[in-house]
């Protein structure tokens, strides 16, 4: 299984390296369009890279795959350890997809050009992708953690440089929820690993499946749960989760149109990959048990997260609230703990980062435009822009969850998932299914006042049209939307090999754990 | 001919391309092209109705399942055993469907061509009308919940998309248009709620959402079906065969339910194998009798109904569509989209059959809606709200009719009212036409060189007060209007005769011979409505086209281009034709020159508990006599009466029937009273969960208090020791670059700032400690 040669995980992997190392030699005040051409093409080669992963991975190995393993830290049980599976190559699929649209859509951000400093943003930009993928396919506890933690300096000084009047409060903000989430992740990491021996996943995994590790369960309060917790806890602050949820729309509030995207984009999703790769396999009792309670505290975000944002005046907040909700729905799929929620809610995090990135390019675009994130001083909008105002309108819907379009497939299957769950079952389902309702409640709201109704404001009669950068970043998520809705096993085949190995690991689990806990 | 089902998918196609086509060029073409794109589109898909009408007919009914190609499959989890593919079905029922909806449909298109001339967003306008078409041939060939799903909230989109269709005009009606737009998709997604949560159901239940399997015959019992039965042991014994192969290969079974992922049959088959064997079924943790299960299925599925057929609790929505340009008013509101609730129940007939509470609620939530809709159009002004109200109504009583177990009654008077309503809808609509160029005209002749003028002058072309005496103006409307009429208020020999006829005689069967309570209650209530039906139609003959003109604008209406009037014509003179489609037996004998029970024989190819009534004459007369009495009534009230100088209403000058004229005229308070119940509280709730909640208490309050200041506190305890002590100069050389870049820091207030820097520094520090460690492990 280990692998000496080179990995196209690992290519994929240090590919925004080289990008990041060419920027490193051009000079901002004579190459910014080669410095921004040069981040481009870096990100569209990244895409292109993962794609082909996509078409190495064995759809019927359930098992880690392109594995290289090289050994860093042995006496510590510590490896540079990388490989893709069904849970994860969809997810770095994403993360270099959304890379690509959120530089094309720096390229049209006036607080770039305000403040200056370009270079250093795209640089930021390809160190955040490395990061990203290096979340996704690293299998070793530390260097995942290493990455976990990286992700955080380049969106900290995008958001702390080039955000909105209150960015720097938005930014610290940000960066401390989340660290201290991942001061827990690292005790239980750092203890986990001493207790095996190793800090390489796959070996704890088989080692917990075939019994010679385990971690001693007897109920909500054993060994086992409060490991399960410390993982738990950093990943739901990151997703976030009711209550955890209060950096979220500063953030978001704050951060420059591209940090929006790949912030709600990808970062949000490295919590919930998070509790399937790290929650599930290695304490599956206390996930079992704790399921009930993960439940409920998903169904009061996805109903609170869409009833406050549709309270929201301001279109980024709306945004931002509605992911609160959208996260609640995939994380609810997890814990259902079986085939039909938790592949719907792999691919809702990629609908996820579609939809909501989608969003946030248009309320960016709307921003540039106006210089306001106000939804009262729009209004027509759709009238001074046909075009932008149907691909908003699509965007909406597939937000929504709107049949055909990629967004109901995922809550589609998450929600069937989740009645016929062991561990949750019909009254969960039946709360969050009214999460559907509320959906179409705020987003059509927005979209009525913005873009519906009299054309009335002059400075909208004059708003200028879209650049190609603009549409070009808005084309691929619309496609994307489209072919996701209508054919959606073509996304659902390379994950189920890996989610059925899963859902087979845990299923003892749930039938004897949900008899022993009330 | 065997050939043609193959055809199905060009069905949904053709209008799909017509609406690409008009919606990324039709800015660019000129309106006869665009309107003849987006009719021949529809014209086309009539046409493969047509062919698979022909084939049915020609093949014993043989129904036949298709995929289409290219779309290789839909939701596919081999491993949580849901296979859902894109597949369509040609059978009676969804043939039927067909017909009326590409039929009228292309009656609708023409007629748009004349009313919707001028239009600076013609091709868009078009481009929707063939989108709406597309997605609602998805829901009727849909051989799954979920594609017909698919097809539910696409044409509900396209009602969105339609009655918001002016949503820029100026002065807020635009705005209106847009609300309006906006509540009739909240409002069906309530209805859409309910059939998210019957698939769930039935996907646990039964292990698939299809309706038949393919080479499944939906109606075993049919003696025509005789020489295919060998087809349907075969899937049994196929069934069988997979049943042991499953189990020999050790696949997981992933649900207590047994039957799940191996069977070979649709849910109804199922539901009715189930119901035989007296199984329960599991989700979960909870564990049901199968008859509970399809209780509470069927429930959803009517919360479904109700929201997109406008039934009691949620048809609010659909007087307020009435926003929309009036073809859309026609075609969606009228005709096609608002059965698809009534279609849904159809096709699910064989699980209605088996929950009684559900048939119960449904028969009650039917019968209500035919009466209180049938109140409130008395008092409506606007010609367009009377329809609007007539529709809810008379979707009432196909709902009642499935709730008696008359489907194949409810899907006839759904076939009979889609030509008289779109008829009486297009007809209102050359009405509104002839009143604003009449006004047009008036306006003009009276305030030469002063145009502006005119416009400014508050006047609605809807209100039937300003009509009046348009018969002679407008005759070909006149004639259709009143074959519309007639057909609607049940007059022998128009088709809503027979097909009302049909559920009243139904629903006292029911009573008689079931036993069964609802059956009279239905009966009665409908009757009644049937009462108000003739009466506010006659009422509106009376005001629009009787009397004297009352305006200047009545006075000028000219007759609407031929364009428009032609579909009347040919929709006028289905509305005398449908009901021979289906007559029943006994009745004057006409069953020879007809043949009896046509429709229904038809439709009990695939809707297996379609029966047939038999012929009342008690019955039929009683109802022919409350319809004439009622016309009679109102022909004395508002033709030979009318109303008075101020225009009143005769019902509210002459003082008795004053409160109940004012509480039909408030529509019941029915919207206010929503507003109050639900809709002022959901707002308040939002404003306080996202103000005071979320904000003030957990963003502000919990993040200053007690996180910030708790941080402090900690900051304050490490960073004395820490800071003075260990790495004091090794982190100095990093301290300085955060500074430099965290330049913008200084302008918050400078104690919170501290410790915020510290805290990064921490967390730079624990990440180097970290990337140091192999050092340390060497060394």
């Amino acid at each position: 299984m280990e692998n000496t040669g080179l990995s196209l995980v690992t290519v994929v992997l240090f590919l925004p390296m080289i990008g990041f190392l060419i920027l490193l030699f051009l000079r901002e005040q004579t190459q910014l369009q080669t410095i921004k051409y040069v981040t481009l093409g870096t990100s569209l080669i990244t895409f292109v890279a993962s794609l082909l992963l996509w078409a190495a991975l064995d759809i019927n190995n359930p098992a880690l795959q392109m594995v290289q393993r090289i050994d860093w830290l042995p006496q510590y049980g510590i490896s540079f350890y990388v490989g893709v599976d069904g849970l994860s190559l969809l997810l770095v699929v994403l993360s270099t997809f959304i890379t690509v649209i959120a530089t094309l859509a720096s390229f049209r951000t006036h607080a770039l050009e305000e403040r200056g400093r370009q270079k250093l943003y795209y640089l930021f930009m390809l160190l955040l992708e490395w990061a990203m993928i290096g979340v996704f396919v690293v299998q070793d506890m530390i260097i995942f953690f290493i990455f976990w933690e990286i992700t955080l300096v380049p969106m900290y000084f995008m958001i702390g440089i080039w955000g909105s009047e209150r960015r720097v409060y938005a930014a610290v903000k940000f960066f401390l929820y989340t660290m201290a989430g991942s001061l827990l992740m690292l005790l239980a990491i750092l203890y986990v690993g001493t207790a095996a021996g190793t800090f390489a996943l796959p070996e704890i995994t088989a080692m917990i499946q075939n019994g010679t590790l385990s971690f001693p369960f007897d109920g909500l309060f054993s060994p086992q749960s409060f490991l399960f917790l410390g993982f738990f806890i950093a990943f739901a602050v990151k997703v976030p989760m009711w209550p955890l949820h209060s950096w979220l729309p500063d953030a978001h509030v704050q951060a420059p149109t591209a940090g929006s995207i790949i912030l709600a984009g990808v970062l949000l999703k490295m919590g919930t990959y998070g509790m399937l790769r790290f929650c599930l396999p290695m304490f599956p009792e206390a996930s079992v048990a704790w399921a009930p309670v993960v439940g409920v505290l998903a169904v009061i975000g996805i109903i609170y997260g869409a009833w406050v944002s549709y309270a929201q005046t301001d279109m980024k907040k709306l945004v931002a609230y509605s992911s609160v909700s959208h996260m609640g729905f995939i994380v609810l799929g997890i814990f259902a703990l079986n085939a039909q929620g938790i592949s719907g809610s792999i691919l809702q995090m990629v609908n996820h980062g579609v939809s909501t990135g989608g969003l946030f390019l248009i309320v960016g675009m709307l921003y540039e435009r106006r210089h306001t994130k106000e939804m009262a001083a729009f209004g027509g909008i759709w009238t001074a822009l046909p075009v932008l105002g149907g691909l908003a309108l699509l965007i909406s819907l597939s937000s929504m969850g709107l049949p055909g379009l990629n967004g109901f497939v995922g809550e589609f299957t998450i929600l069937m998932g989740t009645l016929g769950s062991q561990s949750l079952g019909f009254v969960f389902a039946l709360f969050a299914t009214t999460g559907v309702i509320l959906a179409a409640v705020y987003m059509l709201y927005f979209y009525q006042r913005v873009f519906m109704g009299e054309l009335d404001k002059e400075e909208n009669r004059q708003i200028e049209k879209l650049h190609w950068s603009e549409y070009a970043a808005l084309v691929p998520l619309v496609v994307a939307i489209i072919l996701i809705g209508i054919q959606p096993f073509i996304f659902f085949q390379p994950m189920d090999a890996s989610v059925g190995q899963l859902v087979t690991q845990m299923q003892p689990f749930v039938t004897s754990v949900v008899q022993l806990v009330p | 001919m065997e050939n043609y089902p193959v055809l199905v998918p060009l069905i949904i196609l053709i209008p799909s391309i017509g609406a690409f086509i008009n919606l990324f060029w039709g800015a660019r073409l000129s309106e006869k092209w665009v309107g003849s794109i987006g009719t021949i589109a529809s014209g086309l898909a009539f046409l493969v109705a047509v062919l698979l009408f022909v084939y049915l007919s020609g093949s014993n009914y043989q129904s036949v399942v298709i995929d289409p190609p290219l779309l290789d499959g839909w939701i596919r989890l081999p491993s949580g055993g849901v296979e859902i593919p894109w597949q369509m079905r040609v059978d009676t029922l969804s043939v039927t469907m067909m017909l009326v909806v590409t039929g009228v449909g292309s009656l609708i298109h023409v007629y748009s061509m004349g009313y919707m001339h001028g239009d600076p967003q013609f091709h868009r306008f078009f481009a929707y009308l063939n989108m709406f078409l597309a997605f609602m041939l998805v829901l009727v060939t849909g051989n799954n919940l979920l594609m017909l799903f698919v097809g539910w909230e696409g044409v509900g989109l396209c009602s969105f998309l339609l009655i918001g269709f002016w949503y820029g005009k100026a002065k807020g009606v635009g705005w209106k248009n847009s609300n309006a737009a906006r509540k009739a998709f909240i409002v069906n997604r309530i209805g859409d709620f309910g059939v998210l949560m019957a698939m769930f159901l039935t996907f646990w239940t039964f292990g698939t959402l299809d309706f038949y399997k393919p080479g499944e015959i939906a109606n075993p019992g049919l003696a025509s079906h005789a020489e295919v039965e060998g087809g349907q042991a075969e899937v049994a014994a196929a069934e069988a065969g997979d049943a042991e192969h499953a189990a020999a290969s050790g696949e997981p079974v992933f649900t207590d339910n047994e039957h799940i992922v191996t069977s070979q049959l649709g849910i109804f088959s199922q539901a009715k194998r189930l119901i035989d064997e007296q199984r329960t079924v599991s989700f979960g943790s909870l564990t049901l009798p199968i008859g509970t299960v399809l209780t509470l299925i069927t429930l959803f599925m009517l919360l479904g109904a109700t929201g997109k057929s406008a039934q009691i609790p949620l048809f609010v929505w659909l007087p307020d569509a009435m926003a929309g340009p009036t073809p859309v008013s026609a075609l969606i509101h009228a005709a096609t989209m608002v059965t698809a609730g009534v279609y849904l129940m159809v096709r699910s007939n064989v699980f209605f059959h088996y929950a009684e509470f559900t048939s119960l609620v449904v028969t009650l939530i039917g019968a209500s809606t035919a009466i209180v809709a049938g109140f409130i159009a008395i008092g409506q002004w606007d010609i367009k709200k009377v329809l609007a109200y007539s529709t809810v109504s008379q979707l009432g009583f196909m709902v009642a009719a499935v709730g008696v177990g008359a489907y194949g009654a409810a899907m006839f008077h759904l076939v009979t009212h889609a030509f008289f309503k779109a008829l009486l809808f297009l007809g209102s609509g050359s009405v509104i036409h002839g009143m604003e160029h009449g006004h047009h005209h008036a306006a003009h002749a009276h305030n030469h060189g002063d145009e502006h003028h005119a416009e400014e002058e508050e006047f609605d072309p809807q209100d039937m007060r300003n009509m009046g005496g348009l018969r002679h103006r407008m005759p070909v409307t006149y004639w259709t209007y009143l074959i519309g009429t007639l057909a609607l208020a049940g007059i022998f020999p128009f088709a809503g005769f027979w097909s009302k006829d049909e559920i009243l005689a139904d629903s006292w069967l029911a009573g008689i011979v079931d036993g069964n309570v609802s059956g009279y209650i239905a009966f009665g209530v409908l009757l009644l409505a049937a009462g108000f039906t003739a009466f506010y139609m006659w009422r509106q003959v009376s005001l629009v086209f009787l009397g004297q003109p009352r305006t200047e604008a009545a006075r000028h209406a000219p007759e609407s281009v031929p364009s428009m009037t032609i579909p009347l014509v040919v929709l006028a003179v289905l509305s005398v034709a449908a009901g021979f489609f289906n007559v029943p037996t006994g009745a004057l004998g006409l069953e020879n020159v007809f043949g009896a029970h046509r429709f229904t024989f038809w439709l009990e190819q695939s809707v297996e508990y379609a029966h047939a009534g038999t012929f009342q004459w008690v019955i039929a007369l009683g109802a022919l006599v409350v319809a004439l009495g009622a016309m009679y009534l109102a022909d004395g009230i508002y033709r030979r009466r009318g109303l008075d100088e101020q225009q009143r209403d005769p019902l509210y000058v002459g003082g008795g029937t004053r409160p109940l004229w004012r509480l039909s005229n408030a529509r019941l308070y029915w919207d206010e009273t929503y507003s109050r119940l639900f809709e002022q509280p959901f707002n308040r709730t939002a404003k306080f969960l996202g103000d005071t909640v979320d904000w003030a208490f957990l963003h502000d309050y919990v993040h200053d208090t007690v996180i910030y200041k708790g941080f402090n506190a900690i900051g304050d305890l490490l960073a004395r020791p820490i800071d003075l002590g260990l790495i004091d100069g090794a982190v100095n050389g990093l301290g300085r670059l955060t500074q430099a870049i965290s330049a913008g820091l200084r302008r918050v207030q400078s104690g919170y700032v501290r410790v915020y820097a510290l805290s990064l520094l921490l967390g730079v520090v624990l990440v180097i400690i970290v990337l140091l460690l192999p050092l340390l492990g060497r060394g």
